[in-house]
């Protein structure tokens, strides 16, 4: 018997989340994510922590900003229609320089849309999540274990880099259970919180927490001393994972649970001798670039697969920077892809490829 | 070797329990597995499913279209899912809910009451369990003892009652 | 020779940035001195919001942060929630708190949230240039109710203290003014009771300030305290609206 639970997705963040020294979550209930809060408010009481559930997404994320103001470690969670809520905050947590970590279970959109899982909100998170030149450390999970692993994770770099990291995930991920091992979740090391707002104690000069600079030159060097980071991060930390390129003809491009969707069509295809190969971002935000550059020398297609409209075909277009032509597959609504749809794009590129 | 295994019915009928039975037996046994279940408001009351996969190797997607076995215990369940099993593959029907009969020859169909077997036997509300003990003994996918364990590891102290109720319906199911 | 007057320890040696007239300074200075008073500047945390206040994190010598329009008691309850031994203020205009804030401050003061909060009403948007706040008075002339407050048009202005004193998490909630020394010495006593009842662990403390705008409301500095006088005071009385260790309320 193994040291595994069985363990839904949005369970297995809350939980990873204390597991590495968060005790503090404010959220606001939407579905598909408030077992998230659920699972917060009973376990956090009992480590000495605190689940407070706010007013709303706006309030619950500047309860998060003033925790991660004061220097705690402390995460957000909420599904599409809330994530729009708390983009202001987000926004002023990227100014002031706070790390915390965000949770998007997305669901289908705009507007109220629906519950069921989307991947819709990847241009919100890697690119307009809130006004202003800023990033987001996103992650994207595609199993219940990396719902942990990345959690951890994700509170580790958000501390090293004082940047908001997300875990983007959508409501299928949040639902389902799988084995989890919390065990083996690899931990890095964090810097000291000099800069947080607690009470200077007589001891240092007092610490201002704040994303307001009026003089223009000022506020131009802040934001270029936090693209040096940006650019550390972009250098470091962009994570995918390869499965089949070596020999790939056709290059599928997915991520979260759409990526799993697409192994299982590779491999009835590769069982019907079309050779074809994934790369699954892991950071969707610094976007693996480099890893789809290098794979679009041999490739002779690309095949971008989503929960959307097309909105992570952008970035991958920009990695194969015209050296393969990039198309197309994706549902929206709440609608998950089947194996079986996605293998049957496959057939029709080899087709083409082959003509 | 992988089996996806599809619960279908209404809320309330202990679907996603059922699910999560086999799962962490499955988990358990050393399997890779997931369940993955319908979700939002259409559980309280409306139909309710759940899609559980275990297998030797890493599940790619969580989702089902065309399971190996089919539980149907109401009748827009088995009008949704019968045509979509794996030629093959297996179908439980609580029949005392689904008067229909299938007509597919490329599959094994068992038809249960189990419904009604757990009214006549006092143990309204467990013909979920009642059709997981007919699971066990048509696919021997689990020991019987084991999977009894794993069922009773989920229940709480508080529950104890459940406990019997729990053995009782396995059993009858198994022996149907 | 005896020191008679300084500024307070709390409050930072550097100019403000508030109009000529404006009582934002005197409010300031209180604050600063019952700090000081407490002996809390190292464990308080200041939280400042958005209109002429913004760069209030530049003149208290305690820990600052900076908040979005409307959310400070949200931060506060952040910083407050996971340090609470440390004091939390906040430091709001009308406009913040009585209305792109409304929800913030009347659940922070719901749950009872252990934070103190200055709020300084002159009835006007200072920091955009004399817009309608709502606080504004019927008939009040502001660049966007031009001719005048109209309730049947902008709406009726509204009481915060009296309509927070309502609430139960609420300890105390008090309206007082920085017109004349008399004044000035009652609202530092109201502003002190605050901060010890955080001290004490009784819940959210709320001191309303009325303030006034020279610049904003078109009038020399002494003008403008007359009609402070004059008009925010019937429609705003000064009082005790709530205190929960006070044998009778007002």
């Amino acid at each position: 018997m193994s040291d595994k639970v069985l363990m839904k997705g949005t369970e297995a963040i809350a939980q990873a989340a204390i597991e590495c020294g968060c005790k503090y979550y404010f959220g606001y209930p939407i579905t598909p994510q408030t077992e998230l809060s659920e699972y917060m408010a009973k376990k956090l009481p009992k480590v000495g922590g605190l689940c407070l559930q706010a007013e709303s997404e706006v309030a619950a994320i500047n309860m998060t900003l003033g925790a991660a103001a004061a220097g705690t470690r402390v995460i957000t969670s909420s599904s599409s229609p809330g994530i729009s809520l708390k983009s202001e905050g987000i926004s002023y947590m990227a100014g002031c320089d706070l790390p915390c970590v965000i949770v998007n279970v997305q669901r289908g959109g705009p507007g109220l849309g629906g519950i069921q899982p989307s991947q819709q909100d990847y241009y919100q998170a890697t690119r307009g999540v809130g006004h202003g030149d800023l990033r987001l450390l996103v992650l994207a999970p595609s199993s219940v274990q990396e719902m942990a692993t990345m959690t951890v994770e994700a509170f580790d770099l958000a501390d090293i880099y004082r940047i908001p990291a997300m875990i983007l995930c959508d409501g299928a991920l949040g639902q389902m259970m799988e084995p989890v091992d919390f065990n083996s979740i690899p931990r890095r090391e964090t810097p000291e919180k000099d800069w947080a707002a607690c009470g200077h104690k007589g001891e240092r000069k007092k610490n201002i927490v704040n994303s307001l600079y009026i003089d223009p030159q000022v506020l131009e060097d802040v934001v270029d001393e936090r693209y040096k980071r940006y650019d550390i991060i972009e250098e470091n930390e962009a994570r995918c994972e390869e499965y089949l390129t070596e020999d790939a003809d056709i290059v599928l491009v997915s991520f979260g649970i759409t990526a799993r969707i697409c192994k299982t069509a590779i491999k009835a295809a590769r069982e019907a001798g079309i050779k074809v190969g994934l790369i699954r971002p892991i950071t969707l935000w610094p976007f693996p670039k480099k890893n789809i550059a290098a794979v679009a020398d041999n490739a002779k297609a690309f095949l971008s697969v989503e929960m959307s409209k097309g909105q992570m075909i952008d970035d991958v277009r920009l990695a194969v920077n015209g050296k393969a032509p990039v198309h197309f597959y994706g549902r929206t609504g709440g609608m998950i892809p089947t194996p079986e749809a996605v293998l049957e794009e496959i057939k029709k590129l080899h087709a083409e490829i082959n003509a | 070797m992988t089996t996806s295994i599809l619960f279908a019915g209404f809320g309330g009928q202990g679907i996603l329990f059922s699910g999560k039975a086999m799962a962490k037996s499955a988990m358990y046994a050393g399997k890779q597995v997931s369940w993955l279940p319908s979700y939002g408001p259409e559980m309280r009351g409306g139909a309710a499913n759940c899609s559980v996969i275990i297998s030797d190797e890493e599940i790619g997607a969580p989702t089902i279209t065309n399971p190996d076995v089919l539980v149907a215990m109401n009748l827009p369940s088995y009008d949704k899912f019968e045509p979509a099993v794996k030629a093959g593959g297996l179908m439980i029907v609580d029949s005392s809910l689904v008067a229909k009969k299938s007509e597919r020859e490329d599959i094994k169909v068992c038809y249960i009451p189990a419904t009604a077997v757990a009214s006549e036997n006092g143990i309204e509300g467990m013909a979920n369990v009642i059709v997981l003990g007919q699971i066990l003994k048509l696919t021997g996918m689990f020991e019987y003892d084991t999977f009894l364990s794993y069922i009773l590891k989920g229940i709480p102290e508080s529950k104890a009652a459940l406990i019997e109720k729990n053995k009782k319906a396995l059993k009858l199911g198994y022996e149907f | 020779m005896k020191t008679v007057f300084d500024r307070p320890h709390a409050l930072s040696d550097v100019p403000l940035h508030y109009c000529p007239g404006c009582t934002h300074g005197i409010i300031h200075r209180l604050v600063a001195e019952v700090i000081d008073e407490l002996g809390i500047e190292g464990q308080t945390v200041g939280i400042a919001s958005v209109g002429c206040s913004v760069f209030s994190y530049n003149y208290f010598e305690c820990d600052m942060v900076q908040a979005a329009h409307g959310r400070a008691p949200a931060v506060a309850t952040g910083v407050k929630r996971t340090h609470p031994d440390n004091f939390v203020f906040t430091y709001q205009g009308d406009g913040d708190l009585a209305a792109i804030g409304t929800a913030e401050t009347v659940h922070a003061a719901t749950r009872g949230e252990n934070i103190t909060i200055i709020f300084v009403n002159n009835a006007i948007y200072g920091m955009t240039g004399g817009q309608m706040a709502p606080t504004t008075l019927l008939g009040q002339v502001t660049t966007t109710s031009p001719y005048g407050r109209d309730k049947a048009i902008q709406g009726n202005p509204i009481r915060v203290c009296e309509m927070l004193s309502t609430l139960d998490g609420v300890a105390l909630a008090s309206r007082v003014a920085v017109d004349t020394p008399k004044n000035i010495i009652a609202a530092k006593k109201q502003i002190k009771k605050a901060f010890e009842y955080q001290r004490d662990k009784k819940g959210f403390t709320i001191v309303e300030v009325l303030s006034t705008c020279p610049t904003n409301w078109g009038m020399s500095p002494e003008k403008s305290l007359e009609w402070l006088r004059e008009n925010m005071m019937p429609q705003y009385p000064l009082g005790t609206y709530k205190d929960i260790d006070a044998k009778e309320e007002k």
